[in-house]
């Protein structure tokens, strides 16, 4: 049997130690990630064809899309621009580019070429940090022209093989794209996940695309080697179809057992083009590699010389928003976690950073909105329509002890609900009234009168005997006690 | 310098560009591009250190335009001019099987 074959399907096992490199039989794994992201534009990259998804098929094509005959391509301003800003994020270098045609045949192309940047990209030489403290270089920015989509009819569950034929739909022709590349500086199937997931936050931060993995906006293939620590590079293979951020752990973690089996039993790793197939968990070979010199790219006559100027770049990088990480750090000092906590990340991630530094300076508690905020805004977008003000108040009654977390809660949903409202007038509908010190303490004298045994326990260490004299005074009060309060008192009782 | 281009390249050259070609044009395009080959060469061989690479022949860059969307084509028509569609896409022979 050949080994690859007695593999077990792999599941997801990057998820359990975030901080273990990963290792197997002594090999190290080398991971380079290519990704291509559909830029936010409002027409093709060179041509006025509207530039939407989920359109009718062939419905946004024009005669340069259809490579018909004297059609002449010209470059999309605002697509220079996108790459301009993604580059800057990733600390590119932007230079003067140009363009070339990379020849091959295939029905979703009908030029028979793709325009796309080679040997002058516009940006080079940048880097991206991710969460464990590395960074990982980036090699190249470059744009390109997306392909049309296409159908395979008749084959079984719409795979390529066997099918009778494919139907084109070329409204994704020519949609511009920019296609990154990383150094193979990762080491881990996690450390691919978090740059993959930094690199898409960065790219919705400066507005350079949507990213959607899900609906292509966002497309991930992966160089894949293994070879003993410090020794060279081995032979990679190129991962494609992985349309998740769990797909790309699971496929590289897989895709290098798969090498390192082979190299065991002294088979060599043969340079491919292999397919991750996430219903069983493997990759499959697609086709082996092309040489570079079979696409005999050559400089695309059509189009000139792209050289952005001082005057421009400038203006580009004075327009950049503050990036994620950034504004992780910026949102930790404010409300006192850790910059790569979950709240701060989910928060960020949501865009509602500035909402909970909002909160702060209305006087209101950041600690306590950022918790509310991850709680309750999943659906608000990065403008919640609850203002500011009106949590900030909420915040503040909870640190004055007027309400407890609890009614905090029910009075948060309200505000949800209702796109905001006064948090006072929300208690005293619902009848919170802060307690004063004395007529707790009643009640909590009450519950301990009438429960003598769950006292003595208590009062012998047993805390989970507690539970009942807190729920007693809860019931006494209807709701309306502050459960840590009712459990400072009785710890003040116990030592008197 | 003979062998700068042999026909094997030029059967390679052929087929990545979908070219069938027998063997009397398989000598001429050989024979052609060595031809052209041999000039390149001529070039390789002068001393360019100072000159800049010339990357279009008219001196202009930077041409762009707005991006703003503009009248598509009509889709029956352009499907109609197509040898084959189905379901507003172009029909088109499997893909896979196609090559050599």
């Amino acid at each position: 049997m050949h080994p690859v074959a007695s593999l077990a399907v792999v599941t997801d096992t990057t998820t359990a130690d975030h901080a273990a490199p990963w290792e197997h039989e002594g090999y190290e794994m080398v991971v380079g990630l290519e990704v291509h992201v559909e830029l936010d534009t409002a027409t093709k990259l060179f041509s006025a064809s509207p530039h939407r998804f989920g359109d009718e098929p062939n419905t946004n094509i024009d005669p340069v899309t259809l490579g018909l005959p004297g059609a002449l391509p010209v470059l999309n301003r605002a697509a220079v621009e996108q790459a301009m800003r993604l580059g800057m994020a990733l600390n590119c270098t932007i230079q003067r580019s140009t363009f070339a045609r990379k020849n091959y045949f295939y029905p979703d192309m009908p030029k028979a070429y793709q325009i796309s940047q080679y040997d002058e990209p516009i940006c080079v030489d940048g880097w991206l940090d991710i969460a464990d403290g590395s960074r990982i270089e980036i090699e190249r920015a470059h744009l390109e022209e997306d392909t049309g989509k296409s159908t395979h009819v008749g084959g079984a569950g719409g795979r390529i093989h066997g099918s009778e034929h494919s139907l084109i739909d070329f409204n994704r022709a020519g949609i511009p794209l920019v296609e990154i590349v990383s150094r193979p500086d990762m080491r881990s199937p996690e450390q691919a996940r978090e740059y993959v997931s930094e690199l898409r936050a960065i790219l919705i931060a400066v507005g350079a695309s949507d990213a959607k993995m899900e609906e292509g906006s966002m497309r991930v293939d992966a160089n894949v080697s293994v070879r003993r620590p410090g020794a060279e590079l081995g032979t990679r293979c190129e991962i494609k179809n992985l349309n998740s951020v769990r797909s790309v752990g699971r496929a590289i973690d897989y895709e290098a057992r798969r090498q390192v089996a082979m190299l065991d039993v002294g088979d060599a790793v043969r340079q491919e083009t292999r397919h991750w197939d996430e219903n069983d968990g493997r990759t499959h070979t697609l086709r082996s590699k092309e040489d570079a010199d079979d696409y005999r790219y050559f400089l695309e006559p059509d189009l000139v010389v792209v050289d952005p100027d001082a005057a421009w770049i400038d203006s580009v990088r004075a327009s950049l928003p503050m990036l994620p990480a950034a504004r992780r750090q910026q949102l930790a000092a404010a409300v006192g976690m850790e910059p790569d906590s979950e709240a701060v990340r989910v928060v960020v991630d949501r865009g509602q950073d500035n909402y909970v530094l909002a909160v702060g300076a209305a006087d209101g508690d950041a600690a306590r909105a950022i918790v509310h905020v991850k709680e309750a805004y999943a659906e608000a977008g990065d403008v919640p329509p609850v203002p500011a003000g009106d949590l900030a108040e909420l915040t503040k009654m909870e640190t004055a002890g007027e309400i407890t977390a609890t009614q905090a809660k029910e009075i948060l949903t309200v505000l949800v609900d209702n796109d905001g409202g006064d948090p006072r007038a929300i208690a005293a509908d619902k009848g919170f009234e802060a307690m004063d010190t004395s007529e707790l303490e009643a009640m909590v004298d009450a519950a301990i009168e009438a429960q003598p045994d769950a006292w003595a326990k208590f009062c012998a260490g047993e805390k989970k005997a507690a539970g009942a004299l807190v729920g007693a005074v809860m019931k006494a009060s209807k709701g309306q006690a502050d459960g840590k309060a009712v459990n400072i008192l009785l710890n003040q009782k116990r030592t008197q | 310098m003979s062998d700068r281009i042999t026909p094997d390249d030029v059967v390679k050259v052929a087929r990545l560009a979908r070219l069938s070609l027998g063997d009397d044009e398989l000598a001429v395009a050989t024979s052609e591009l060595r031809a052209m080959l041999e000039h390149f060469a001529d070039i390789d061989a002068l001393d360019l250190d100072d000159v800049e690479p010339m990357t279009h022949p008219v001196p202009i860059d930077n041409v762009m335009r707005n991006d703003v969307p503009a009248p598509t084509l009509d889709r029956d028509e352009v499907l109609a001019a197509a040898p084959d569609a189905a379901d507003g896409r172009f029909q088109v022979p499997p893909i896979i099987g196609l090559e050599d």
